[in-house]
């Protein structure tokens, strides 16, 4: 009952591997940046004084965060398909996982927003900037620097929970390795791979959100020290 | 030492600030019963009292951080208790300076400087900081541009933080216990840039515990207490109480 | 269409609930196990056994549990078990969700403030004798608010079962589908399940975590 591991037929398949991969890294991206504007619009209107539109954000959060991410997407692709708007599997990928990760991004970005002194923001009132300008100016960078090692883990885990779009059959790094599977019927080491190759991604985006974090709090990069 | 300021406005104009029978309450507290002062143009007005007095609330309402119940309140065109109060042109023309600075972290000195005068006025960044630098200079902090708040002293960042507010060139500035959170070494450099203002001509409403700086710089000084402005009048009131509260106040407050 | 939904199509999609809760026990007790031991061996006096656990949570923490799934279930049999789609989904789970666990723990381990272990030490206890009596108890105050607040993505995460064919809710909702084709119908009523399992647990997790007076918000694999 010995283990024989033979990478060989699966490793040639190399090119569909390397499209798989740019093709989770299309999705994460798309749906973090809709995702996290999504949610630092809803962690704003959390707060609001309006009690629809907070109301209405925390269903929102909560609907998304207490339902597993594959009835969301079997939802989103069948469920509109068979009302009649029918989308292509990566849209659906997309914009699903854009919802879902807004949600989580949400609840992050509000505790940012909570950790903003109150005094910051009557100083910026004082100085009769508005509103928008109040969040966009003083609060928003600030509030994003607090929540930055969350928010990172939370898109890396964004970017493993793709996998689940496979699902549908976007055509991304887990569908690749279905088909290379059943095309090699090499499945465990088509798996050990992918699941490599995972990793790798996984530190290549956290390499990249430190990149960012760089560039975004300049003070930071002199001083050394978060808020 | 009473400072001597020329008169420099022949004609009659009207005040800067004025409070008329102002009441506040929080709950069931009244911070505010009735409280009435005036402030003219280039004049220097010190709110004192115990903390709890009502002093700090009066001048956050002269900025509207706190809504008053009745009476009225009068900055520049301004009816600050009106319902429909413009916030944003109020605040142009009122400069305020706060005890625990509160500096934007994120920004460094010339981009606090800047924030209200770009966005605010929409005046083009070369100008912007041409007046930052010019601000810095006028409190002794030219060589900050490029700083961090965090890299200042408490001092400097006050200084910094009043220079910010001079950048939008308000007509009537307001320090609310400005030197309180700052260590004693540190109150003298804030305080003679407040004196500097002050000889400028700017017209001033301050709420602080310096006795002797109050002494040399205000035109008026109001005692407040339990709400109430209980004695008011020149300098002169805080070597020689009328009433029990102020003499007792002057007597251990100093 | 294949008719509509009956009380049989409920009967069986209540059966698959039952089993998504039993998976989801199944998840919590192995992977409870499993982080716990790598808890300890995360704050471990030896180096070796500390970078070899670390190495076990980054590893996990790095793959989709979809991923791990399809290898618990390839890899067994490739191992040569007999594998069944209950065994490969409890495997995995327990692979995955003791990682987290495991980086949970660790931390509430080390929440402890620091002067409880030296006043520990301090009274000559043993080194377990520390942990047992003085760490442990007051790590696992700390530890019960996100603990609760993990077990919601535990049962979530039991929907991922249904690749290596394990019958629980997901899969007999998309079993119904594909006799009934009322996928918007039955993938809310699946939708709803989850919310009602879901939600009452996240809501008593954020209350022990507002008992506790942690307000930070906190990490959650989708």
């Amino acid at each position: 009952m010995g283990l024989h591991l033979d990478f060989s037929v699966v490793l040639e398949r190399w090119p569909l591997f390397l499209d798989g991969a740019a093709m989770t890294l299309k999705l994460a991206f798309i749906a973090i940046l809709t995702g996290g504007a999504i949610g630092t619009f809803c962690a704003i209107g959390r707060g609001s004084s309006n009690r629809f539109i907070a109301g209405l954000c925390a269903a929102y959060v909560e609907t998304i965060r207490n339902t597993p991410l594959l009835v969301q997407i079997f939802l989103v692709y069948f469920g509109l398909a068979s009302i009649g708007f029918k989308f292509s599997a990566f849209s659906v990928a997309a914009a699903a996982l854009a919802i879902n990760v807004g949600a989580y991004t949400a609840e992050i970005m509000r505790a940012g927003f909570e950790a903003i002194p109150p005094s910051q923001i009557e100083a910026a009132e004082g100085l009769a900037l508005s509103r928008v300008q109040i969040y966009w100016h003083v609060i928003l960078l600030p509030a994003i620097e607090k929540v930055y090692p969350s928010l990172t883990s939370q898109f890396v885990l964004l970017m493993l929970a793709s996998s689940v779009t496979s699902q549908i059959s976007a055509e991304e790094l887990t569908a690749v390795a279905n088909y290379v599977q059943s095309d090699t019927y090499r499945a465990f080491e088509t798996y050990i791979l992918v699941a490599l190759a995972y990793i790798a991604l996984s530190l290549v985006l956290r390499a990249a959100f430190w990149a960012l974090g760089q560039v975004l709090f300049p003070r930071r990069r002199r001083l050394g020290t978060p808020l | 030492m009473s400072q001597e300021r020329p008169q420099e406005h022949l004609i009659v104009e009207r005040p800067i600030v004025v409070l008329d029978k102002v009441h506040k309450s929080f709950g069931a507290l009244k911070v505010l019963d009735g409280v009435s002062f005036t402030v003219e143009r280039g004049e220097v007005l010190v709110l004192i009292g115990r903390s709890g007095s009502g002093k700090s609330t009066a001048l956050r309402c002269i900025d509207r951080f706190e809504k008053i119940d009745s009476g009225e309140i009068r900055v520049c065109e301004h009816r600050v208790d009106a319902v429909d109060i413009d916030l944003r042109a109020l605040r142009q023309d009122v400069g305020i300076v706060f005890q625990s600075y509160n500096l934007f972290p994120h920004l460094t000195i010339e981009q606090n400087i800047t924030l209200a005068p770009v966005s605010v006025k929409r005046m083009r960044k070369a100008e912007a900081r041409e007046l930052a630098k010019a601000m810095l200079a006028r409190v002794g902090l030219s060589e900050k541009l490029d700083a961090y708040p965090e890299q200042l002293s408490g001092g400097q960042q006050q200084r910094a933080a009043i220079a910010r507010s001079l950048a939008m060139q308000p007509k009537v500035m307001l320090f609310d216990e400005v030197t309180s959170a700052l260590d004693p070494e540190l109150t003298g450099e804030v305080l003679k840039v407040i004196e500097q203002l002050a000889a400028d001509g700017m017209t001033m409403v301050m709420v602080t515990h310096e006795m002797g700086f109050a002494r040399g710089i205000a035109d008026q000084v109001v005692f407040m207490h339990a709400g109430r402005v209980h004695e008011a009048g020149s300098a002169s009131i805080l070597s020689a109480p009328a009433t029990p509260e102020l003499a007792q106040f002057v007597g251990t407050g100093l | 269409m294949g008719g509509s939904l009956n009380a049989n199509h409920l009967l069986f999609l209540g059966q698959g609930a039952l089993w998504t809760i039993g998976l989801s026990m199944i998840a919590l007790i192995g992977g409870g196990v499993v982080g716990f031991l790598i808890a300890l061996a995360r704050v471990s006096p030896s180096k070796a056994v500390r970078l070899l656990s670390g190495a076990y949570v980054q590893l996990v923490q790095g793959t989709p549990l979809l991923v791990i799934m399809f290898l618990g279930y390839f890899g067994l049999s490739a191992l040569g078990f007999a594998i069944t789609p209950l065994w490969a989904a409890g495997a995995s789970l327990t692979i995955y969700v003791g990682a987290y666990f495991g980086e949970i723990w660790r931390g509430c381990i080390q929440a402890v403030p620091r002067p409880q272990w030296e006043a520990a030490e301090g009274l000559a206890l043993s080194r377990t004798q520390r942990m047992l009596k003085v760490i442990l108890p007051q790590a696992m105050r700390i530890a019960t608010p996100p603990t609760v607040g993990f077990m919601v993505q535990i049962i979530k995460n039991t929907s991922l079962a249904s690749v290596v064919g394990f019958v629980e809710l997901a899969r007999s909702g998309q079993i119904i589908n594909n006799s009934l084709f009322e996928p918007f119908l039955i993938y809310a009523i699946i939708a709803l399940i989850y919310f009602a399992l879901c939600f009452p647990i996240s809501l008593l997790s954020r209350r022990l975590e507002r008992r506790m007076g942690v307000g930070r918000a906190k990490l959650m694999p989708a």
